[in-house]
């Protein structure tokens, strides 16, 4: 028998106390009632002999402290789950939202998951091809990984989301996959976005979708990822899929966070989020991953727009600290008309260098990815540097540097929405861009990778310029003799391949 | 005996648990909470209330459900069986919970670190009717290739070697019975030590041998003594747990313990899988066999991470009695003092700066005492050297667990994120960062590498200064209008920062780093530097220095196996090309002057 208290003693924000209450588990699920006759659901979040404390995850409007009925149901909360859930479209708390019917459950899991054992962890080390330039070269996904995208108001991070969703494969492999969405305030317009973006590529049928939109309870979104990952990890772990869980926008579940803990009234931490965000955050994160000796995996793609671009707001930088890396886009590349604006040096993959390189890439991927960087950031610097002193006064290498931010900007991080580039073509287009700069720079790329992959002639143009430079000034410069250098070394190279 | 103690549930919140009816326990023992028993440690106690944060999921607790106290602090097991294994931060085996729970941690789980299944050859080193201290070697086994597992006598124990057993024994046998004073003590192959209570040694020593950690910008700018202390704080993706990494693969310490302490367990299991196929270049064996792993991760609970780090030096100051140099990676001491401050709060301390509680100093300046050389019980040397990353929001050095870091720490390994940017690692910042350990290893620098050690990185860090002083000037006018020797000090300062200070870890040969290797390197890029100011000086520009092509071989030296012969080979070329562009320099400015 399942007792049913009218002893609702206090509301506050999203919270109310209940009464002499009696064996009432911590984390318990709790109906209510409210006199209208509405049922509404809640969770246990403090207990003592006398008291419970008790989060409402679609609000306190309409509670009142005499007619309310109260039950605790006696477990955690739970989600049914089954392999019907493809293609389906629910609310941020599981109820089916797209008029189906309700899920038969083949399992019912809590919501919570429990961690995985770090011993049965399989580290994550299959390459994923996103068809992104910049991802595939420079900040490489693999399965099982979790890589946020840190964006801001305005940028298309969904874009971006839609389409790794819409080109993610993994090489030579057809293997069953599916993609999860859990949105958490995000407005009907952005859910109808996705929700048509997966239509008009016929991926429907592998998506589940959980909404909760921004007109939807703000606690409820406490709930959406929890229950969004719960399905994740039964269609990888149960049912071997490949899954790719999409979360946005997290910021949005921070700020829900916010609000109960002020209601709890909590000793805040930074920027008034509560003391436990990071472990919050983490009992998400972690959930992705691999696990020894089964098939599936599950790979998070979270999305977070940072206030005022923040990045070292609470949320963007403990989310860094615990997921393996970013995708930083930058409103300045946005503004220069360049898509997908994904500002590379503050990106970062740290699951990279497992998915890439022999047998998996291409030997040279992580000695081409260091060079584009440091090459990148050298143009990036010297453009502020010229601000300040102006293009004259540098020397010739500095302007094949500046030369070179430009084309990495406009060639390589810029392509279409709909460009699905291999990662041959990817290197294709970087080892040309390299080969604008004197081999005595590629310092980061070993030496038989440029004797093999040197493009002679690619900089023809830059080459004239620099002879006439040199005509000019007679004392010599750092370019001219690395060009002579160059070409010489090319040849040599060329004859290597003739005599192979 | 203390008459068992037996209370109920009051209160539930998150992984704190309100018990009463626990009159007489004491503070910081263990409990068992609730009917699925778990485990939890009394962290207040007022009237017959007692606090406890519960190193599980608390999740279905109820109110007025069992609470019994072990009337033990919380205790770990030290015996052979620890090396080359993974546990929590309670020190429960992760391999072995995988085999009961399978993929997922499950509650409630109990079991004991060591294998009690598995047999050790133990070797006696004393003989009945011996008399033995505390602390002394009774015996080893042979732990595993690389390491001897020492059997301790316990702390506190001493008296006269009754039976001495040898051969093949499980760790739970008896290895020997000492007569004491007090009664017969029995000896097994483990012994407990409770993690909050520093293990006793006989005198503290001053730090004098370096720590090699095979890391050029480390060992020869900024080193660390065996048995000192250093933090290495820097924002996220700056490189701190490749930095860790790196120096638990190649410290030549004896013994590693690794603490993932709040982080990700994906890199947890990077470790696990990488180490048993790496070999230390030291005993050319796998380094896991010297490693000792402690992964408690993000999501796991918190109480049990703010375990974590006593667990694992108490493993450090346990080898560290065998005799042994040990080292204590914790990644990161910032989650640990996250969970001392998420604890506070749930107990409605009144906080301290940002929210973390005001005894956040005294915890950080307890652990890190922990570290030392020291002379042990048994007069064998040993040390602790531990190297704390912390991670500061937003990479800010002025918050509190940096700078209360900062104040017990000696070395600080200052991480970059603008360097990081640039691909350049270690991203370790060389104008900010310090070593005080630098005189006190001074006298070993002279006489195990070179003589003229110290005054090479003295003059290597000049240029370094300098160049970032000529850099402000660049920012204004441009390069062009530095004079020539200006330019060279530019010039040398680029090759000590990309052909000396950056080095990748995952490089073959660059990966690791020897003493000689660094001086050779250091020396070839000094050379150069001095024999080229001498050809400024006779009218040689920048510009030809520039693209000599032993430039190129200088950058590569760091990937040279064979680095003695590259260096001489490159000596004669710099000799060589700078002389010939000397004479042409002369002969244009002879052009010039008809």
């Amino acid at each position: 028998m399942i007792k049913e208290y009218t002893s609702v003693a206090e509301v506050t924000g999203p919270l109310m106390i209940v009464e002499k209450v009696e064996d009432v588990a911590y984390g318990e699920l709790v109906q209510v009632t409210i006199s209208s006759g509405e049922k509404r659901f809640g969770q246990v979040l403090e207990v003592n002999e006398n008291n419970a404390v008790v989060q409402l995850f679609e609000g306190t409007k309409g509670i009142d402290t005499k007619n309310t009925k109260v039950r605790f149901v006696g477990e955690t909360m739970k989600m049914p789950l089954s392999k019907e859930m493809l293609g389906r479209v629910f609310d941020g708390r599981g109820e089916p939202i797209d008029g189906g019917p309700k899920i038969i459950a083949d399992k019912k899991l809590d919501i919570n998951g429990l961690s995985i054992n770090p011993f049965r962890r399989h580290h994550p080390e299959d390459f994923i091809q996103t068809g992104i330039s910049t991802i595939d070269l420079m900040n490489t996904l693999v399965r099982g990984q979790k890589l946020p995208i840190f964006s801001g108001a305005g940028l298309p991070h969904n874009n971006l989301a839609a389409q790794i969703a819409r080109q993610a494969s993994v090489r030579g492999k057809k293997e069953s996959f599916a993609v999860v969405f859990a949105a958490m305030g995000i407005t009907n317009e952005e859910a109808l976005f996705f929700q048509n973006e997966f239509k008009r590529t016929g991926a429907s049928e592998r998506v589940v979708m959980f909404l909760n939109l921004a007109d939807d309870p703000a606690i409820e979104r406490i709930i959406t990822p929890r229950i969004a990952l719960t399905a994740a990890e039964y269609l990888a772990f149960e049912k071997d899929m490949h899954v790719l869980v999409i979360m946005t926008d997290i910021t949005n579940y921070c700020e829900a966070l916010r609000e109960i803990s002020a209601a709890r009234n909590e000793v805040p931490g930074r920027r008034g989020y509560p003391g436990y965000m990071y472990t919050d955050l983490a009992t998400l994160y972690e959930r992705a991953g691999k696990i020894r000796g089964r098939d599936g995996s599950i790979t998070q793609i979270p999305i977070l727009t940072l206030p005022d671009d923040d990045i070292t707001h609470p949320i963007p930088d403990l989310t860094g600290y615990i997921t393996e890396g970013q995708f930083v886009l930058s409103r300045d590349l946005h503004r220069k008309g360049v898509y997908p604006p994904v500002d590379v040096l503050p990106s970062l993959s740290r699951l990279m260098k497992n998915g890439i390189g022999e047998g998996k890439t291409d030997v040279f991927h992580n000695n081409l990815s260091d060079q584009t960087y440091s090459s990148y950031a050298k143009g990036r610097e010297l453009r502020d540097l010229v601000a300040v002193i102006g293009e004259e006064s540098l020397d010739e290498l500095d302007k094949l540097y500046l030369k070179f931010a430009d084309e990495f900007e406009n060639k390589f991080v810029k392509q279409d929405l709909t460009e699905n580039r291999n990662v041959e073509k990817t290197f294709d287009i970087a080892w040309n861009m390299i080969s604008k700069l004197p081999k005595s720079e590629l310092k980061r790329i070993k030496t038989e990778y440029i004797e093999k992959h040197y493009r002679k002639g690619a900089d023809e143009e830059s080459k004239g310029k620099l002879s006439r430079a040199v005509e000019v000034d007679g004392h010599g410069d750092v370019s001219m003799s690395s060009v002579s250098l160059n070409s010489s070394l090319a040849s040599k190279g060329k004859k290597k391949r003739k005599a192979l | 005996m203390a008459e068992k103690i037996k209370g109920k549930i009051g209160k539930i919140a998150g992984p704190v648990v309100v018990a009463t009816g626990m009159k007489g326990s004491k503070m910081y023992d263990v409990v068992r909470v609730g009917k699925e028993e778990l485990l939890g440690e009394i962290i207040q106690l007022n009237q017959d209330k007692a606090i406890i944060q519960v190193y599980e999921d608390t999740t279905g607790l109820k109110p007025k459900e069992p609470v019994y106290s072990t009337n033990k602090p919380l205790t770990i097991e030290l015996g052979p069986g620890i090396l080359a294994n993974i546990y929590d931060g309670i020190a429960r085996p992760l391999e072995a919970i995988a085999k009961m729970s399978g993929d997922f941690i499950a509650r409630g789980i109990s079991l004991p670190a060591l294998d009690r299944k598995k047999e050790w050859d133990f070797k006696p080193k004393v003989k009945k009717g011996d008399k033995v201290e505390q602390g002394q070697i009774i015996g080893t086994v042979k732990e595993t290739a690389v390491i001897e597992h020492r059997i301790l006598v316990p702390v506190g124990v001493s008296g006269t070697i009754e039976i001495i057993n040898s051969g093949k024994m499980t760790v739970d046998k008896t290895a020997a019975v000492i007569k004491t004073a007090k009664g017969k003590e029995t000896v097994k192959l483990y012994q407990e030590w409770a993690v909050r209570m520093p293990r006793p040694f006989k005198q503290k020593l001053a730090p004098v041998t370096p720590l090699v950690t095979g890391q050029r910008v480390f060992d020869t700018f900024f080193p660390i003594a065996k048995g000192g202390t250093a933090a290495i704080p820097g924002p996220f993706g700056s490189g701190k747990t490749v930095t860790q990494h790196s120096l638990a693969k190649w410290s030549d310490a004896d013994v590693i313990i690794y603490v993932g302490c709040g982080e990700r367990g994906n890199e947890m299991t990077e470790v696990l899988d990488e180490f048993p196929h790496l070999i230390d270049p030291k005993s050319g064996k796998p380094l896991m066999e010297r490693t000792v792993m402690i992964a408690n991760t993000s999501n796991m609970p918190v109480a049990a991470r703010e375990a974590s780090v006593y667990t694992g030096v108490t493993i450090a100051e346990y080898f560290r009695d065998m005799g042994y140099n040990t080292a204590l990676m914790a990644d990161s001491t910032s989650r640990w003092a996250e969970a001392m401050r998420e604890i506070g709060a749930r107990l409605e301390e009144m906080p301290g700066e940002e929210g973390y509680p005001a005894y956040l100093a005294s915890r950080l300046a307890q652990f890190y005492e922990r570290a030392g050389p020291v002379v042990a019980l048994n007069k064998k040397n040993g040390s602790v050297s531990i190297i704390g990353a912390v991670s500061p929001p937003g990479g800010d050095f002025s918050e509190p667990v940096t700078q209360n870091t900062l104040r017990m720490t000696k070395v600080f390994w200052a991480l970059d994120a603008p360097l990081a940017y640039r691909r350049h690692f270690p991203a370790i910042n060389w104008l900010t960062s310090y070593s005080l350990y630098t005189d006190e290893l001074q006298h070993y620098y002279k006489k195990e590498v070179a003589k003229d050690f110290t005054t090479m990185r003295q003059e290597a860090m000049t240029l370094l200064q300098k160049e970032a002083e000529l850099q402000e000037i660049v920012q204004l006018v441009g390069p062009d209008a530095l004079p020539e020797d200006e330019k060279l000090v530019l010039f040398t300062s680029k090759s000590l920062k990309e052909d000396f200070l950056q080095q990748n870890a995952y490089h073959d040969v660059d990966a690791f780093c020897s003493l000689e290797k660094q001086f050779t390197m250091l020396k070839t890029i000094l050379g150069f530097y001095n024999r080229a100011k001498q050809s400024v000086n006779n009218g040689a520009k920048i510009g030809k220095i520039a693209t000599l092509k032993v430039n190129e071989k200088i950058a590569r030296l760091k990937e040279q196996k064979d680095f003695k012969k590259a260096s001489k080979e490159i000596g004669q070329e710099i000799e060589q090309e700078l002389a010939k562009l000397e004479k042409e320099s002369v002969r244009t400015i002879g052009v010039k002057q008809e």
